[in-house]
């Protein structure tokens, strides 16, 4: 984008929101636009969890040799909120064999349904608005069609539905940007140090396409009753509980190397000890 | 006959060889003339898809329509500068002996040596440190030689080393091309492209061998060293990305350097600057962070399990490949995902912090294995070799479920022998349940 110069000293070592906000201050012209997007937000990282999948339904009798499933691939916000703020349009890549098989979603909810017989990789890119973020994001998911337990016919009812959590992270948001998502309920922004004010989004800067869109999120969709449940509740306990076994392990171990340490003559240690 | 109704073939009499006709349906009973009866058996017992040649047909000579003789005749060689003449066995057709140059005449290429004369040499061939007779004597050397060198400076002489020796042909043979030909037309010539570097030369070949004869630990280390730079130098990049002034550049490298973990503490980074040896592992662990850190922050977007992959293997890239399966075996046996399931920041935080103690638990186990074997060694014999001799073992507790098997970490140091000792580990590991009591099997190997 545009130049930027340093005027500080150097940047915190640990990337997390808390620390020293700097605000790189720029040098090109005074065009309240420009401004906006030029003005970056150090060690502020904005971050949008996301998840994305496939649900596939079985035909059942309409099911034909070419198309047995009927299958949505999508990208939704992880708690269904509209993801129309931050991405502005997702290219679906898929299998050569169908007609068009690139196909551009301009509006939320970001998603495409089609007709088939066979898995493949479907390559997912995000593009978003110009000033989230001009490079596009690749993701990849893998089109799942049979159930694992193939006992027995297909269900048209129960679907075979395979979701991915994972977080689109903007480690040096523009102001603009900061300033236009900072109370939305898609996007997970930083807790800023009081007395850090940035005014309103100019508006100068329209989003476009705010104009006629209909509903973005996800919260009443078809099929929203197939969506998993992330919680991060669960992996955190896991995570902590591993945590404090292996550092009950660590401490254990170091006594006895402290303990081993002090008697070098000893050749066998004593049946004593732990 | 089945070959045939797989053709689609009608089942009469067909122009086919005579064979066929032959083996009426009872094939697998009845073993055909000329081919052993093992060999048919591998066909499977049908007759083959292509009419085979019958072997009785084999034996048959072609009707000699010429008649041949082997004669005992003198012949003589182009390639040789004499007359001699020598005599071998020649194929006589119809009493006409063959034709032509001795067959291998051909193959006595030679190599094309510029000739100079005596004034193109004063012209623009003089050196200081070559007198003409010498230059004379390599040339002679050359031709003769077919420029191999090895040979030419063995037979040189005076004592010159290979290096001068091409160097000299070579400049001579490109200033006499450049003297007589025009400067357009020799531009694609090898010897004008692609100048001989008598230095570059000299110091290849020095590199070479010592590298030739260089010790495993040598070869170790200088990998160590490889590495270490090769992280240095990216975050040097990436930190002269986000950074325009100098100042910050240098801060951030130097802090960098002074936290490089150098693990035998002799050996000397690239920048040269020589390093405290007793660095904790953590500290590198921490450089390495902030490198990947900042490659990532130089991406205008990153998924976070991207970056959480990165900075997975930012902490295990000191570790080996048997330690990083060895992290991957606990936190499965911890119960946690190897990769997080719903990739928070707080999740993705705890997970790498989760790696790291791991990493230093199995540090830990691996010094406190060096210090039992240490301490063992002091007292017994030096071939205390027998696995019979059971040993206590300071650990006596049980009660670690997922405490993995700590003789199955010899770790890199180890070498070889950890190689054959694992095997016996794994199978018991596998055979029971980690919970219990194989300690003494453990201790007595790594007694070695």
């Amino acid at each position: 984008m545009s130049s930027r110069k340093q005027g500080d000293s150097q940047p915190s070592e640990d990337g997390g929101t808390a620390g020293v906000k700097r605000i790189k201050i720029t040098k090109s012209s005074e065009d309240p636009e420009k401004k906006g997007l030029s003005r970056r937000l150090k060690d502020a990282e904005i971050s949008l969890p996301i998840v994305y999948g496939t649900i596939a339904f079985y035909l059942g009798r309409k099911a034909s040799e070419s198309q047995s499933h009927k299958w949505t691939v999508y990208v939704r916000g992880a708690t269904n909120e509209d993801l129309g703020a931050v991405v502005k349009r997702v290219v679906f890549q898929l299998h050569p064999s169908f007609n068009n098989p690139t196909r551009v979603v301009e509006a939320p909810p970001f998603e495409l349904s089609e007709c088939g017989w066979g898995e493949f990789e479907i390559a997912i890119s995000l593009f978003f608005h110009p000033d989230v973020c001009d490079k596009q994001l690749d993701l990849y998911h893998h089109l799942k069609l049979y159930p694992e337990d193939e006992s027995g016919p297909q269900s048209t009812k129960k679907p075979v539905v395979v979701e991915s959590y994972d977080e689109v992270v903007f480690p040096d948001p523009s102001e603009a940007f900061y300033c236009r998502v900072q109370n939305h309920p898609a996007v997970i922004v930083p807790r800023m140090p009081a007395g850090f004010n940035i005014s309103a989004p100019d508006p100068a800067v329209p989003l476009e396409n705010t104009n006629e869109r209909e509903r973005g999120d996800t919260k009443d969709h078809p099929l929203s009753q197939w969506f998993m449940n992330f919680s991060e509740a669960d992996e955190l306990l896991k995570l902590a509980a591993a945590r404090q076994q292996v550092q009950a392990h660590i401490v254990k171990l170091r006594r006895q190397l402290s303990v081993m340490d002090g008697m070098p003559q000893l050749s066998k240690p004593p049946s004593a000890y732990e | 006959m089945d070959a045939k109704d797989i053709l689609g073939l009608p089942k009469n009499q067909l122009p086919i060889p005579q064979e066929k006709k032959s083996r009426p349906p009872k094939e697998p009973q009845r073993k055909p003339d000329g081919i052993s009866r093992e060999v048919y058996a591998l066909t499977g017992g049908l007759a083959p898809l292509m009419p085979s040649v019958d072997a009785s047909q084999l034996r048959r000579h072609p009707p000699p329509d010429e008649k041949i003789t082997w004669q005992w005749l003198p012949f003589t060689n182009s390639a040789r500068k004499d007359d001699l003449q020598l005599f071998h066995w020649v194929r006589v057709v119809n009493g006409v002996p063959p034709t032509g140059d001795y067959a291998f005449a051909k193959y006595n290429k030679s190599v094309n040596i510029i000739k100079y004369t005596d004034e193109e040499y004063e012209k623009y061939l003089t050196d200081p440190t070559w007198t003409k007779e010498e230059t004379d004597q390599l040339f002679d050397l050359c031709e003769r030689f077919d420029l191999r060198f090895i040979v030419i400076a063995d037979r040189f002489p005076s004592s010159r080393t290979v290096e001068e020796l091409k160097d000299r042909y070579y400049s001579v043979s490109r200033a006499l091309l450049s003297a007589r030909a025009a400067p357009g037309d020799i531009a694609n010539d090898p010897l004008v492209k692609e100048p001989y570097n008598m230095s570059q030369e000299v110091e290849r070949k020095r590199a070479l061998s010592m590298v030739l004869s260089q010790t495993k630990h040598q070869e170790r280390k200088d990998t160590e060293v490889l590495a270490e730079a090769k992280r240095i130098t990216e975050s040097r990049m990436a930190a002269k990305g986000p950074e325009e002034s100098e100042l910050p550049v240098a801060a951030n490298i130097g802090p960098e350097n002074s936290q490089r973990a150098v693990v035998s503490g002799d050996a000397v980074t690239p920048s040269n600057a020589t390093l405290p040896s007793a660095i904790t592992a953590s500290s590198t662990l921490m450089a390495d962070n902030a490198s990947t850190l900042a490659s990532l922050r130089m991406l205008r977007v990153y998924l976070r399990t991207y970056a959480l992959d990165q900075m997975v293997q930012a902490a295990s890239a000191s570790a080996g490949h048997r330690t990083i399966k060895r992290v991957e075996q606990t936190l499965q046996e911890l119960g946690v995902n190897l990769k997080p399931k719903v990739p928070t920041k707080a999740v993705c935080a705890e997970h790498l912090e989760l790696r790291k103690e791991i990493l230093s638990l199995l540090n830990l186990q691996k010094q406190l294995q060096y210090k039992e074997a240490e301490g063992t060694s002091f007292h017994d014999s030096p071939y205390s070799e027998t696995p019979g001799t059971p040993k206590r073992t300071p650990r006596g507790d049980q009660d670690r479920p997922f405490m993995p098997d700590p003789l199955s970490f010899g770790g890199d140091r180890f070498g070889k022998r950890d190689q054959k000792r694992k095997a016996p580990g794994r199978s018991s590991e596998a055979a029971q349940s980690p919970s219990q009591s194989k300690r003494p099997r453990k201790m007595k190997a790594s007694d070695i």
